[in-house]
């Protein structure tokens, strides 16, 4: 079951397509990561499903439903660049914008006290925004997307100009939110962030989608067969014979204690300890090199500007 | 509709509680307050009594001047070039000459010899002594008195009573008499109301949504209700704040008119009165009983509702396409410039029309202003203190309204694609493409 579904989306800009045919799903409960460079389509995906405009063809379906006018009320949509109105006090901002998502002034009001205390900030509700500074502001940037108890969480770049206290503080709030069923997109170009979060992403690129799917299987995908060997010990004198007779396996990079070998098929790694255990060598770690979403996301945008 | 009503109260509430509203708005009666402090109570403050001694050739004034506040008066005997002189020493502020008339009908010039300027209300106030003692005098000449004076008193009052020939023939009389100069007045006062009004609040929600737009907060709202809502309520919001100013301002000068006005006239009594040259109290009274009378004969059970329609139409169509020009510029005040131009053009050219209109209040100009949604709004409400014909009314009213919608769903598509816009200023081009972008 999904919690989103994009089916063949497009959408065209006066002279360039933003969104070019996608279709996508976020699984419910997830933490789906949406990846791209700058200028790749995100955010005009992101304001197709947060209602803000509207595709010019394609189908998008939120919990099994075509969107439409009630949906808004259940997705907390925080935008790369923030925003708050400067001179409104902090409480009283919350509540406009909780009750604009269709809160009830009661409900509300409950919800922004639960929120300031779980964040630490019980005395802020008088304080003007403007009054504050920057993390300050981050913070209720942060109740004012999920204040009226989103099902599904758009958070772009969410952690820009957090110090690491602070986002920490938010990553564990994002997590026990998604622990309790809130599924989660998150939009960014900070790959090591996505390692770390993200259940599955979706790579885009000029509008396109370039890969997707679960991080490990993303991973498993483009691997490069590539094992490390660790170990102490005198390199074996017959390394460089017996590696070209065994077609199977090529040195890619040799360093004092560790040497970097790719594979050509799956029994060669079996090969490869073998030759290394019975050589003498004391092998202290043996490894799949997995590449990081980093390579990956370089790699492919690369190639697909091309 | 709720969400609607939210965005209204927050726009209405988040400007009436700021403290340039709430100054501006009792400011502006203290200032009035102040004004007519001043009116009555500066000459009195500031002039002292001048001490004046008096030559007379003409031999009219055989009676004492008598003496007031602005002046006191004494005649001498001795010769003008020896007062001249020394006016100082016997204490006095100046030497006022009056010379031998030699024929009272012509224009009579008198003397005043002094080292210190007189105030205006001052040389009023003697101007208007002497000019009513030359008058006894010339009355007693021809043997009249006061009585006979006042049956010869004659004030005419053109009064126009409209009349349209109806089918059967019989003259059929329109009841409200029409009276030019008042009319002249209403509606320069509604005409200079309208356009600072439209200026003022069109640019307070021009402002706004630029503000929105600048701190991004627009992403967030917009994905929670219409751009179209927004806007509306942006307008609407502002449109209370207007109608709460106006009510303020209109209910403190009322009372000022009808409280502090006449308190301040009782006060400083009749004895400034004189002041008006060669007017008499009661010919000064008479002629603001008429004015107030004229006033009062204006059919305002109509204007009143009408200014009210045109308030509002005006004020749609303007704010909304302020906000589209405040979608479509980003942080530079200067953008705004280029882009209000079409906008400040139609405004400034309907108070033109509406100020050359009180010349001919029925000619074709007039007319074409007060149809033109675009000018109506200004040229129309100081129409209707010329009573112009019901058909006409009724016609402007349904442009108006129709321009209205016509000019909101207009400004609403530009101000949707405007507001996500960043970076290069949008040309005229750009803008009227954005009006058939798909939502």
């Amino acid at each position: 079951m999904s919690i989103l579904r994009l089916e063949n989306v497009i959408k065209t800009y006066e002279n360039h397509t933003a969104v070019n045919n996608v279709s996508f799903e976020v699984p419910k409960g997830s933490i789906f990561g949406l990846l791209g460079p700058n200028g790749a389509g995100k955010t005009s995906m992101i304001r197709i499903i947060t209602t803000i405009t509207g595709a010019d063809s394609g189908t998008v379906y939120l919990d099994g439903e075509k969107l439409n006018n009630d949906h808004p009320g259940q997705i907390g949509y925080m935008p790369e660049e923030r925003g708050l109105y400067k001179k409104m006090k902090v409480g009283e901002q919350l509540m406009y914008l909780a009750q604009l998502k269709g809160l009830s002034a009661s409900a509300a009001k409950e919800n922004i006290q639960y929120w300031f205390k779980r964040l630490n900030i019980e005395d802020w509700w008088d304080k003007k925004v403007e009054e504050l500074s920057k993390g300050m502001q981050q913070k209720v940037q942060f109740i004012a997307t999920v204040v009226h108890g989103p099902k599904l969480l758009i958070l772009d770049e969410p952690f820009s100009g957090l110090d690491p206290i602070n986002t920490n503080l938010i990553k564990d709030e994002i997590r026990r939110m998604n622990d309790e069923g809130v599924s989660i997109i998150f939009s960014t170009h900070r790959m090591e962030q996505v390692e770390e979060i993200c259940e599955y992403i979706t790579l885009i690129n000029q509008g396109k989608i370039i890969l997707g799917g679960k991080v490990d299987e993303v991973k498993q995908q483009f691997k490069e067969n590539l094992f490390k060997i660790d170990f102490t010990g005198a390199v074996p004198a017959d390394l460089a014979s017996v590696n070209a007779a065994d077609a199977d396996w090529e040195i890619v990079k040799q360093e004092t204690g560790s040497m970097t070998v790719k594979v050509s098929n799956d029994d060669a790694s079996n090969r490869v300890l073998n030759y290394f255990l019975k050589s003498g060598l004391h092998v202290s770690a043996f490894n799949e090199i997995l590449p990081s979403l980093n390579e990956i996301f370089i790699k492919h945008v690369g190639e697909s500007n091309e | 509709m709720n969400k609607l009503w939210l965005i209204i109260k927050r726009e209405y509430l988040v400007r009436v509680r700021k403290k340039t509203f709430i100054l501006a708005t009792l400011l502006t009666p203290l200032a009035i307050i102040l004004f007519y402090a001043l009116i009555f109570f500066i000459p009195q403050w500031t002039n002292e009594t001048k001490r004046i001694v008096v030559k007379d050739d003409s031999g009219i004034f055989t009676r004492p001047i008598a003496d007031s506040k602005q002046a006191k008066f004494k005649f001498s005997d001795k010769s003008l070039d020896e007062l001249r002189k020394t006016y100082k020493e016997d204490k006095f502020d100046g030497v006022l000459h009056i010379p031998d008339f030699k024929n009272l009908n012509n224009e009579l010039y008198i003397q005043y010899y002094s080292d210190q300027q007189i105030a205006i209300t001052q040389k009023g106030f003697i101007e208007g002594r002497i000019s009513r003692r030359i008058k006894d005098h010339k009355m007693t000449e021809v043997g009249l008195d006061q009585k006979q004076l006042d049956q010869l008193k004659t004030n005419v009052n053109l009064k126009q009573t409209k009349q349209t020939l109806g089918a059967d023939g019989e003259i059929e009389e329109d009841n409200q008499e029409a009276n030019a100069g008042i009319a002249t007045a209403i509606s320069f006062i509604l005409t200079m109301f309208f356009y600072m009004a439209l200026i003022l609040y069109g640019q307070m929600v021009m402002r706004s949504v630029m503000e929105e737009k600048i701190n991004r907060i627009v992403e967030i709202i917009i994905s929670s209700v219409k751009p179209f809502q927004l806007m509306l309520g942006k307008i609407i919001g502002v449109a209370g704040v207007g109608l709460t100013q106006i009510l303020i301002w209109g209910g403190a000068i009322s009372l000022i008119q009808m409280v502090l006005v006449p308190f301040l006239v009782g006060r400083s009594g009749t004895a400034n009165l004189p002041e008006t040259e060669g007017m008499e109290n009661e010919e000064v009274l008479a002629q603001a009983m008429n004015i107030m009378e004229a006033f009062g004969e204006l059919n305002w059970s109509m204007i009143l509702p009408m200014v009210i329609i045109f308030f509002l139409g005006g004020y749609f169509i303007y704010a909304s396409l302020f906000a589209a020009v405040g979608s479509a510029v980003g942080e530079d005040q200067g953008e705004a410039q280029s882009l209000l131009f079409p906008i400040m053009l139609p405004i400034i050219l309907g108070l033109v029309i509406s100020m050359s209109m009180v010349n001919n209040p029925n000619g074709g100009l007039a007319v074409f202003g007060s149809m033109f949604p675009l000018f109506s709004p200004i040229v129309m409400p100081a129409r209707l203190a010329f009573d112009p014909p019901v058909w006409q009314i009724v016609l402007s009213v349904v442009i108006l309204l129709a321009s209205a919608l016509f000019f909101v769903w207009l400004s609403a598509r530009i101000y949707r694609v405007g507001i996500f816009m960043y970076g290069k200023k949008p040309s005229f081009k750009n803008i009227v493409k954005w009006m058939f972008y798909k939502a």
